[in-house]
């Protein structure tokens, strides 16, 4: 199998390309943008005025009546109820703006999800080799989580800061240019705690991450092992492993979090320390009469308060939206994958013989099929019968170019016969027949199907054609009918029960809890290895393909229920071809011929009489035990 | 809502795991007072100050003054600063103590679990109580430890200042705090289901992924592309409806909070102004009150927070007691024998039923006795039970009737460990873990030399492919042992199993993936090399058991027949129709 690599990426490469490529999603959204923006400046107006009517209500509406005999509240009155309309259409903006926004996120998200599924349904399997899974579903997991909260958070945040930022420093000015600069130099000292603490959490919670990562990934693996553990005594050592790295974590996740939950009070009392400073200093400057009055000191001192908040947020968001561009990047590396080529322009048909014995297409299933060749020149179209014939010529193929697995293979499959490969594990059994339906394109030579090369037939006829039940047997969740079904999406009741009667899987089935309706789940735990095979068998059978292709299909089957199963097979594929790879002999001895590799090569082919005549490589393997008695 | 007391012993039971971190725990939330009072100090000093220089306009200024209240304000924030930062770093101390020792609990307990006790659970829902659940845990502890002391201490402070300052102005909140708990009521009870079925629609979007990703080939081979893009869709816009009608909810949280503390603040500027007007406040107080309104709303809607989370992780504390509850239904005797004194087996009229029901019997009635150092093959059909009646023999499961004698001892009056030490068992679903061959291999004995490992391995017919990687022995395997083929990985479990030099030796479909010839080779080396051994052989090939000493013939859970190949070959119907499935052509 070829390496698999995994490095990921802590930082974005490219941060602007990534941004830029992000919003583009949100580029058919323009309206609800102008609203989000709108809704924003409006909640940052409304916060900036409330807060700087404070002085006026201060300074003109109460200090006057301190003292008076029958004060006037009416003016007092008013000027409240306009801060209460003014805060009320605040909150509408807020939720005007949380709503947008969040149809806006979730809809972008669906999207990239989407997007991401169905560009990797085209991906050639050479790119699931080379990711492993953890690593593909974390593209659906973690970064597109850390996706949502850009999107729903840090991105109408980081908007809303910047403006508040820009509308409380307007305000501080026109309230004290003096006070404002005194305020101004003592940021700097936020920006260095920000700064410092930043970084070191930083690293500390890459180190969590790693951390966690080493003792999950511990966990599944020991819990998935844990009969083995059991068996072999091995719990005091898996212990031990298990409480170093355990400590490990500890270590890096109290280090992380004490700087991550250090961070608020350190800058809830530096502003508070800053407030101070103000105060005083500006309570002298009241006095000095540089600040005009009271409300404007009261004001300003909101106002700075409003001032740093801006700012520890942008901060804080600069880390959530580095980490969402990185994620944001991953998820983009999928996309820009190549897909798996497709220049076939050759189709495969249901057809029928009209009364002149020509072949015409057809839309029913007929148990006929033919080549559709469309030719670009003039426009026509003809038919080819389907015959089931495959050559191999002179292929040459390797999972990475410098390693070469199958070595100049030639062989053919005649119509209606039975094909076998044979040979130790690693021989390339598997390899050629993730050939044949083009898993993987060849690095010289040719596979012909009926004459014509298989690069030249659509892809999904080419597989269409070819039923393939694989080594590993794969089960989805739903019903053992609908698993089924997966061979033939239109299958009948009736259809589904022949094959499963073929594939001599009806009798278990019928005694499952709930028959075909019975629901597998965990990729069919319920079942026993050799149950999952014969259901995969039945939805190969149900698929009715006038290929076959049966890697290792038994393997977990015992050899009385391989031979009704083959019976059952050999009647449905009469006049098809099947490819068979097995280990057990006993499984492809009646095969028209059989191919013996070894190394990527074909050493022996034959059928079984032929080969045990020869007295190679075959013969050995056969007749092992003699041979070694 | 599910705020019970049994809801307290739950983490009651969970706080043993503190253990030396107990005092980390407690010191965070005193810490935390230190932090509110201050915090809630010096509002007053700031009203103190603004009066001071409001009524400077009318007497002449105290300069000293001024900066007295301003050094104590400092004061106030410099050990507001030392005590906040000094709980951030107490509780994260404590919480991630407390839930390494949680972990290591859960380990711990893992690991003393019989293979029942396994069954019962299943590895993904292990896997994600020690994950997943722990986690869940120990972040609702990072906030109950900080907010949950924080609230109420914050409340109960910023009440009393704000009370001592004007209490007529605090009736404000008899109107706002109920409205507040209302409409957060509201909230919570609406968004708890919709999160709930936001939450399995995230699974079972997971879920379809990660299966796709399984099962890519028969995807590609059955060219059912479009098909699991539509199903996809479907879980996806299932996802994003689920989340758009929980989210809907929540956030109406942050509107309703501006609302009412915005009303509040315009409350208080409105009826203290009045106040201020007539001289009952002071103007300086005005803006401290506000503060102290905000502190309060604040301190009840985290309340209602930490609330939301308790329920939440509430599940995660009931999945993880429930592993820790789970009592292993095998252990040793406390009168242990502590050596098997040979490789005799007795099986004396076992029965057994994996959930302990007579009418799901896997096993009815079997008896047979085995010789030290006999070669015994185990036959039978796709779920005759061959595996679970092995299993018995080092004692994985226990019987539900009769008994398991190995060395002349019922199974049961042994030390686990001595017995496992004795039967070594190559299961059917084997798994070699990551890190070298060499490690790997030395699970079967710590202490094995090179010598003994390549000896191990060239009975097992493993060492000449181990010797052509590259990195020999010191190969690292990977995770699950994905860098060796199948027919690799079962011959270094053979290995593996035989560097236990154990008495009975149990190979259960082990060679399934290897050849004719070479398992052919490995069992002539077994029986070479291990004349003493006791070797039981489960297969399906007869070539594999044929030249045992017996073979057993097990269908549906009861003995068949007993025999040599030649013996069954000729009274056994089942073995001869199995014999002649392999065999047909064979003689030509």
């Amino acid at each position: 199998m070829p390496p698999r690599n995994m490095k990921p990426t802590a930082k974005p490469k490219d941060l602007k390309g990534t941004i830029k490529r992000l919003l583009s999603y949100l580029s058919g959204s323009k309206a609800q943008l102008i609203v989000v923006a709108v809704c924003i400046i409006v909640s940052a107006l409304v916060s900036a005025v409330g807060t700087y009517m404070m002085k006026d209500i201060i300074d003109i509406y109460i200090k006057p009546l301190i003292g008076q005999e029958n004060p006037d509240f009416t003016q007092l009155l008013y000027v409240v109820c306009f801060m209460l309309l003014i805060y009320l259409a605040g909150t509408v903006a807020t939720y005007i703006n949380n709503r947008v926004m969040m149809k806006l996120s979730t809809g972008t998200l669906n999207k990239i999800r989407k997007e991401l599924f169905d560009h990797m349904q085209s991906l050639p399997i050479r790119f699931f080799d080379t990711h492993t899974h953890g690593e593909l579903m974390s593209r659906y997991t973690n970064d597109t989580d850390t996706l949502r909260e850009f999107l729903s958070q840090s991105l109408p945040q980081t908007f809303s800061s910047s403006l508040t930022l820009i509308v409380t420093l307007i305000m501080l000015i026109r309230l004290s240019p003096l006070l404002t600069l005194i305020l101004i130099c003592l940021l700097p000292l936020n920006m260095v705690v920000i700064r410092a603490i930043g970084s070191r959490s930083g690293r500390y919670f890459a180190q969590q991450q790693k951390a966690v990562g080493a003792v999950n990934g511990y966990i599944e693996e020991m819990i998935a092992g844990q009969k083995v553990i059991k068996v072999f005594n091995h719990e005091k050592k898996a212990q031990q492993e298990f409480d170093r790295r355990n400590e490990e974590l500890q270590h890096a996740a109290t280090q992380a979090n004490t700087l991550a939950s250090i961070l608020m009070p350190i800058m809830a009392n530096l502003g508070n320390i800053q407030y101070v400073i103000i105060a005083v200093i500006g309570g002298i400057l009241v006095l000095n009469h540089q600040v005009s009055s009271v409300g404007t000191l009261v004001a300003f001192m909101q106002f700075a308060r409003n001032f740093s908040m801006p700012i520890t947020q942008l901060s804080q968001q600069f880390n959530t939206i580095l980490q969402a561009m990185a994620g944001a990047e991953r998820v983009f590396a999928v996309l820009d994958e190549e897909p798996e080529q497709d220049n076939g322009y050759v189709a495969l048909v249901n057809a029928r013989r009209d009364e002149h014995g020509n072949l015409t297409e057809c839309a029913e299933r007929t148990g006929l099929w033919a080549w559709k060749h469309p030719h670009s020149a003039d426009g026509s179209v003809t038919y080819a019968e389907w015959k089931g014939d495959v050559v191999f010529e002179n292929v040459v193929f390797g999972y990475v170019p410098e390693k070469i697995v199958l070595h100049d293979i030639s062989l053919y499959a005649r119509p209606g016969q039975k094909i076998a490969f044979v040979g130790s594990t690693g021989a390339g059994k598997t390899t050629i027949t993730n050939l044949i339906n083009r898993f993987y394109n060849l690095q010289s030579g040719k596979i012909r199907y009926d004459g014509i090369n298989i690069e030249k037939i659509k892809l999904p006829d080419l597989r269409k054609s070819m039923g393939m039940v694989l080594q590993d047997t794969h089960l989805f969740t739903g019903t053992v009918r609908d698993n089924i079904r997966y061979g033939k999406l239109d299958a009948t009741d009736e259809e589904i029960e022949k094959a499963a009667k073929i594939a001599n899987a009806d009798f278990f089935i019928q005694h499952l809890p709930d028959g075909y309706d019975t629901m597998l789940t965990n990729d069919g735990a319920n079942l026993s290895q050799g149950q999952r095979q014969l259901i995969a068998i039945a939805r190969a059978a149900v698929a009715d393909p006038p290929v076959l292709i049966l890697d290792e299909a038994t393997s977990s089957i015992d050899t009385r229920t391989e031979a009704l199963i083959e019976r059952g097979m050999d009647e449905l594929m009469k006049g098809r071809t099947v490819f068979v790879i097995a280990h057990r002999l006993s499984t492809v001895r009646n095969s028209q011929a059989i191919m013996v590799l070894e190394n990527g090569r074909i050493i022996e082919r034959g059928n079984h009489e032929d080969l045990i005549a020869q007295k190679g490589r075959y013969y050995q393997l056969y007749t092992g035990k003699f041979e070694l008695s | 809502m599910p705020f019970s007391y049994e809801g307290v012993v739950y983490l009651r039971r969970l706080f043993r795991f503190a253990g030396k971190y107990k005092i980390y725990l407690i010191l965070a939330p005193l810490m935390v007072i230190g932090e509110v009072a201050m915090e809630t100090y010096i509002p007053q000093l700031i009203a103190r100050l603004v009066n001071l220089i409001n009524e400077a306009e009318q007497t002449p200024l105290e300069m000293r003054e001024i900066l007295l209240l301003g050094g104590q304000m400092i004061l106030m924030s410099i050990l507001s600063l030392a005590f906040g930062a000094g709980a951030a770093r107490m509780a994260s101390i404590g919480a991630m103590g407390f839930s390494k020792n949680l972990r290591h609990g859960l380990f711990e307990k893992a690991q003393s679990f019989s293979f029942k006790n396994i069954d019962k659970f299943s590895t993904a829902s292990l896997v994600t109580r020690l994950t997943t659940d722990v986690n869940q845990v120990q972040n609702m502890l990072m906030m109950l430890i900080r907010m949950a002391v924080r609230s109420p201490i914050m409340f109960v402070m910023a009440f009393f200042w704000a009370w001592r300052m004007n209490p007529s102005l605090i009736t404000i909140l008899l109107v706002a705090v109920p409205l507040l708990f209302t409409g957060l009521g509201v909230i919570i009870k609406l968004a708890f289901p919709r999160f709930k079925v936001m939450m399995e629609k995230y699974d079972a979007l997971n879920g379809s992924v990660q299966e796709n990703l399984i099962a890519i080939r028969v995807v590609k081979a059955f060219v059912r592309e479009s098909f699991e893009k539509s199903k996809f869709a479907r879980s996806a816009d299932d996802l994003m409806n689920a989340q758009r009608r929980a989210e809907k909810v929540v956030i109406l949280n942050g509107p309703l909070m501006q609302i009412l503390m915005n009303g509040c603040i315009v409350a208080v500027i409105w009826f203290g102004g009045r106040q201020i007007a007539r001289g009952d406040m002071n103007l300086g107080d005005l803006t401290s009150f506000i503060t102290y309104i905000t502190q309060i709303l604040m301190s009840l809607m985290i309340l209602s927070f930490i609330f939301v989370s308790y329920v939440l992780s509430k599940a995660s504390v009931a999945r993880i007691n429930e592993v820790l509850d789970e009592q292993p239904d095998i252990v040793s005797p406390e009168q242990s024998v502590q050596s098997v004194p040979d490789g005799s087996i007795v099986f004396d009229h076992v029965s057994f039923s994996y959930t302990g029901s007579k009418e799901r019997e896997v096993l009815k009635d079997i008896s047979f006795s085995i010789r030290s150092g006999e070669t015994i093959g185990l036959i039978g059909a796709t779920g005759s039970a061959k595996s679970t009646l092995v299993s018995l023999i080092p004692r994985l499961y226990d019987v539900t009737e009769g008994k398991v004698l190995v060395g002349g001892n019922d199974v049961r009056q042994y030390d686990t460990a001595v017995l496992r030490d004795a039967v070594s068992v190559v299961l059917q679903k084997n798994v070699l873990f990551s890190g070298s061959i060499a490690e790997n291999l030395r699970w079967g004995n710590e202490n094995a030399t090179q010598e003994e490992i390549e000896a191990a391995c060239k009975v097992a017919q493993a060492d000449e492919f181990v010797k052509a990687f590259p990195d020999g022995y010191q190969m690292d395997l990977g995770q699950g042992g994905v860098n060796v083929s199948g027919g690799q990985k079962q011959r270094l479990c053979i290995a593996r199993a035989l560097l236990k030099k154990p008495k009975v030796m149990i190979l259960d479909d082990a060679t399934s993936a290897v050849d004719t010839a070479t398992d052919a080779r490995i069992r002539e080396a077994l029986r070479d090399q291990m004349p003493e051994t006791t070797k039981i052989i489960i297969a399906q090939r007869i070539t594999s058991v044929q030249d045992a000493d017996r073979i057993i013939v097990l269908d549906e859970g009861k003995i068949s027949d007993i025999g040599t190949h030649e013996e069954l070959l000729e009274r056994s119907e089942i073995y001869r129709e199995v014999y002649h499935s392999q065999q047909k052509g064979a003689d030509d």
